[in-house]
């Protein structure tokens, strides 16, 4: 695969911690030009996508490798940092490298001065949350993982705290850190319980030990907490559309499309690489997560008023469907279904590659709007796409890949996974065959809502009639900014129109995790996806598109060459009523109308609604979550309640608190004595 | 031999389109006593269309006008992958009972993003409507899909027709079930009576005319042209499910002859249960078509569970 010459001296893991130290560099740069926004913009942030590009290629070189493995003598005397190279390190790699790369690019053109953080500041922890992120993949020890993990939740919450001014912002990027720290204790946990009090936490070891069922169980579900609370799986998604909504737009991206994977990868090494065994209750427990996590975001998804938050809502329901995927992989290989294992995490893989790509482009497109409008409320959008073409017509791409439709990256993914479902009459447990199909239908309901929102989403941003008087004037994305979202919508059509050649990099992933491949396959069949055989199932992306594409043509051509093609341009018809004014058209509430309407249980919904005697009447609705109800809200009480408990012991007098030191004095010299 | 049967198929497709959907309103108007337009009447109607200019809103976008093309293109694309006269086709490789799937909500998702493109009130609310049917339609397809995948093992549509035109004569419970939710789910994607009316203009009930309000000329003959090709690749999904009998194999080309008449009498018949159906029933308020295609989904969901209980 590689042209370059490889003397065995040189690793591929060199060159990635190479680049990784590059990206640290050019963020401790961007420390001495603080203030020097042009340097900032125009030198380190295309440098770091660069960078991005440079990892990309080498963990595409080093996916079909052998792992690789270097110790850095760094970090504690004795303790140094363990870091190993394998196709599934490398397969994030890539998708870490590409993601970012569009969306450094797109950052080049974004930040403006005066936001908050100075530029210089943003760009090294931006960079450090870069290189954070591609060390958790490659950490080989725990100690290294959770350093890395640390320092990867550090750096996001100080890029999310940006505008740090707002107090809205504060409390989202409080909100964020608190649960990450949770979720980071419970990764601890496991790790604890993996290493199995032979007290070396490297991976090798992990992989050594042999657990017995309770203890594999107990790690399991400490991973599951601990990776699912970065992932946003219910009921920990509380942070989720508060956070990434509240960080800037390529921070947006590099959260929702990029950090939420190291979760999934996180999730992946310890069920499939650490942890020997496999149970089956394991994968019916990540899969009834994963369900409602996706039913859940896409629900609230479609009733969200606001751009980002709506964004951010999908997030949690893609990572269902990746949950779901995988709980799947777990059921399958729990009963030696190798080959239907690989092809749930094919499907849980491709996903994962998928959904970084159109969720970065649509986060991306979102900062652009908001730039160009200082709006984030869909409510008072509208029409954009007369007025920034650039960013419209790329946006429609992802969309259509984020809704799940052929011949786009979306659809591979739900595809594999839909043909995966077709294999479970071969489970040897009737209740899973049962459930399964249930999960097959509830897993269709959620795509087809997602493309509900997604064309709630493009149609009240980009479509209609400006909602307001400045929207008209609105000026288009900037070249850096059109060059970072085309890279990204390049990758939504490669990945919807290739999924042969992509499902070559997954391959060796399965291999590793599972044992079993679909690649030699796929590959066989050319331009067609085949997951087993011809006459089961095929899809050919390629020809899909051109058979549409194709008639379309014909058909225009046919119109022209038989009749004519006149055209008009005239007022809107609208069944002949005059006075349509934009405020006419259906706002995001009204869209969303009919899904509140629906499943209205699912919500808490506060509802203003006018009387007719109103001198001016107001209609409003707020949607809020349960959850935060039913589980935050008395974890916080109790929290008030044992602080007030122990503040009556902090009476802020010299005399108590010398009281205090002196019965400890006594308590401990008592102890001592004894 | 297989391309001919290809092209074949397309071009009778697309031929045979409006006329079924001139039948259907022929019976439609029979049945209710009123006196028939002709079976022609479609052809007239599209002929008179094209030939009109088009006269687009002032704010329309590209998307507006490239909108009908690619609606069009999705409904031949689906019309020549489902095996209605022949289960010998090239293309039909290219995409799968899913697939199908998901091209029918492209098409639904392009149409939806047209009619909110210039902004009036009414062209939203159908867009929302036709969202909301789909969204609930669509999964519901696809668990029938589902239950017949499942019997032959396969989602390929041509080895699902050619396997469950093999099967004994009998009635098979979940293919039942499934039948009952396809015709369901086809009445509501297809704007159908108890769902939508087609013949309605009536601002407040109507989805399909509500999303094409703003067309006209070739781009409205485009999208009606798009709507019966629909229609008709709906019925053949429900012949080529229930009814797969007479459809020719690629290892008997000679039965092509045959099929053909075969296909026109299923049709037929077909579309005057679809107009008894449509006259017995009456339309239903938006705010029902929710639990009407929430039954379908049961019964879809229902049908695939008793194939996995039973074994038939």
């Amino acid at each position: 695969m590689s042209n370059w010459p490889t003397p065995t001296s040189w690793l591929h893991i060199d060159g990635v911690l190479a680049l990784v130290a590059a990206w640290l560099i050019v963020g401790a740069t961007g420390v001495f030009a603080l203030h020097r926004f042009r340097f900032v913009s125009r030198v380190l942030f295309p440098a770091g996508g660069l960078l991005g590009l440079a990892l990309f290629g080498l963990a595409l070189d080093a996916a079909l490798g052998t792992p690789e493995v270097a110790v850095l003598p760094i970090g504690l005397p004795g303790l140094p940092f363990h870091f190993r190279l394998d196709s599934l390190s490398a397969y994030f790699l890539m998708v870490i490298g590409a993601t970012s790369a569009g969306i450094s690019a797109f950052a080049a053109g974004y930040f403006r001065k005066g936001e908050g953080t100075p530029p210089g500041l943003l760009c090294l922890e931006y960079h450090v949350f870069l290189a954070s992120m591609a060390l958790v993949v490659l950490a080989d020890d725990a100690y290294a993982f959770m350093v890395m993990w640390e320092t990867m939740a550090l750096s996001s919450y100080f890029l999310v705290t940006a505008n740090h001014r707002i107090a809205e912002v504060r409390k989202a990027g409080y909100l964020y850190i608190t649960m990450a720290h949770i979720g980071a204790i419970a990764i601890l946990l496991c790790f604890g319980v993996l290493q199995a009090n032979t007290g070396d936490y490297t991976f090798a070891n992990m992989r050594a030990q042999s657990l017995s069922p309770f203890w594999a169980s107990a790690g399991f579900l400490l991973a599951v907490l601990g990776f699912g609370a970065k992932a946003g799986i219910l009921p920990l998604h509380v942070w989720l559309p508060e956070a990434h909504p509240a960080a800037p737009s390529p921070v947006s991206a590099l959260m929702s499309g990029v950090m939420l994977n190291t979760a999934i990868y996180g999730l992946m090494r310890v069920s499939f690489d650490l942890l020997h065994l496999r149970l089956w209750w394991w994968g019916g427990l990540l899969l009834a997560i994963g369900l409602a996590t996706a039913l859940f975001g896409v629900v609230f998804a479609s009733v969200q008023t606001d751009m980002k938050r709506l964004l951010a809502y999908s997030s949690i329901e893609n990572m269902g469907l990746i949950l779901v995927g995988m709980g799947l992989a777990l059921i399958f290989s729990a009963f030696h279904m190798l080959p239907v294992a690989a092809l749930a995490l094919t499907a849980t893989l491709y996903h994962v590659a998928s959904h970084a790509c159109f969720k970065s482009l649509l986060f991306l497109g979102t900062g652009s709007v908001l730039h160009a409008t200082a709006e984030r409320s869909l409510g008072k959008l509208g029409g954009l796409i007369r007025s920034m073409p650039w960013v419209g017509w790329l946006m429609l791409l992802g969309v259509l890949t984020s809704a799940g439709l052929p011949p786009l990256g979306g659809f591979v993914s739900e595809w594999l996974l839909l043909q995966s479902f077709l294999f479970t009459p071969g489970l040897p447990l009737p209740l899973l065959t049962m459930l399964i199909p249930v999960v097959a239908a509830l897993i269709a309901l959620v795509a087809a809502l997602a493309g509900y929102t997604m064309v709630k989403f493009f149609g009240v941003i980009f479509l209609g009639q400006p909602r307001e008087e400045k929207l008209v004037h609105a000026h288009d994305a900037g070249a850096w900014e059109r060059a970072g979202m085309l890279w990204l919508a390049m990758g939504c059509v490669a990945l919807g129109l290739l999924p042969t050649q992509f499902i070559q990099l997954i391959d060796p992933v399965t291999r590793q995790l599972v044992g079993a491949g679909m690649g030699a396959r796929a590959v066989g069949s050319g331009w067609l996806l085949v997951p087993n055989s011809l006459e089961q199932a095929s899809y050919g992306p390629v020809v899909f598109l051109l058979g549409i594409l194709g008639s379309s043509a014909l058909s225009y051509l046919a119109v022209r060459k038989f009749y004519h093609g006149r055209l008009r341009r005239g007022l809107p018809w609208a069944c002949g009523f005059p006075w349509g004014t934009a405020r006419m058209q259906d706002t995001a509430e009204g869209f969303g109308q009919p899904i509140r309407q629906i499943f209205e249980p699912f919500f808490l919904m506060r509802r203003e609604l006018p009387t007719p005697f109103d001198a001016q009447p107001r209609y409003r609705v707020t949607v809020e979550d349960r959850f935060w109800r039913w589980i935050y809200v008395p974890v916080i009480d109790l929290a008030n309640y044992l602080a007030r408990l122990v503040s009556l012991m902090q009476q802020g007098r010299i005399s108590v608190y010398l009281l205090y030191s002196f019965l400890t004095l006594v308590t401990t010299l008592l102890v001592v004595m004894r | 031999m297989s391309y001919l049967s290809q092209l074949l198929e397309i071009v009778i497709a697309i031929a045979l389109a409006p006329l079924l959907s001139g039948w259907v309103n022929q019976w439609r108007a029979w049945l209710q006593n009123r006196s028939a337009p002709s079976l022609w009447q479609p052809y007239r109607m599209l002929h008179k269309l094209f030939n009109k200019d088009s006269v687009v809103a002032d704010n329309a976008s590209q998307l507006f006008r490239a909108v009908p093309y690619l609606v069009f293109g999705c409904m031949v694309l689906a019309t020549a992958i489902i095996p209605t006269l022949s289960t010998d086709l090239p293309l039909a490789t290219a995409a799968d009972a899913i697939a199908l799937v998901g091209l029918f909500a492209l098409a639904r998702v392009f149409i939806s993003l047209a009619a909110m493109d210039i902004g009036t009130a009414f062209g939203s609310m159908g867009a929302r409507r036709e969202m909301l049917i789909g969204f609930l339609a669509e999964p519901a397809l696809l668990m029938v899909m589902f239950s017949a995948s499942l019997i032959s093992g396969s989602t390929s549509l041509t080895t699902i027709v050619e396997t469950l035109a093999h099967r004994d004569l009998a009635i098979y419970p979940s293919l039942a079930f499934a039948g009952v939710a396809f015709t369901l789910v086809s009445l509501a994607e297809n704007a159908r009576v108890p769902v939508d009316n087609p013949a309605t203009h009536l601002e407040l009930t109507m989805i399909h005319e509500a999303l094409i309000l703003e067309y006209s000329g070739r781009h409205l003959a485009l999208l009606e042209w798009a709507a019966s090709l629909k229609m008709f690749a709906y019925s053949c999904i429900g012949l080529a499910l229930f009814f797969p009998w007479g459809v020719a194999e690629a290892r008997a080309p000679a039965v092509m002859l045959l099929a053909l008449p075969v296909l026109v009498l299923k049709l037929a018949v077909g579309g005057v249960l679809l107009a008894v159906l449509e006259t017995l029933s009456a339309k239903m308020r938006i705010f029902r078509v929710p639990e009407f295609l929430a039954t379908a989904f049961l019964l879809a969901v229902i049908g695939l569970l008793v194939r996995l209980l039973l074994g038939n």
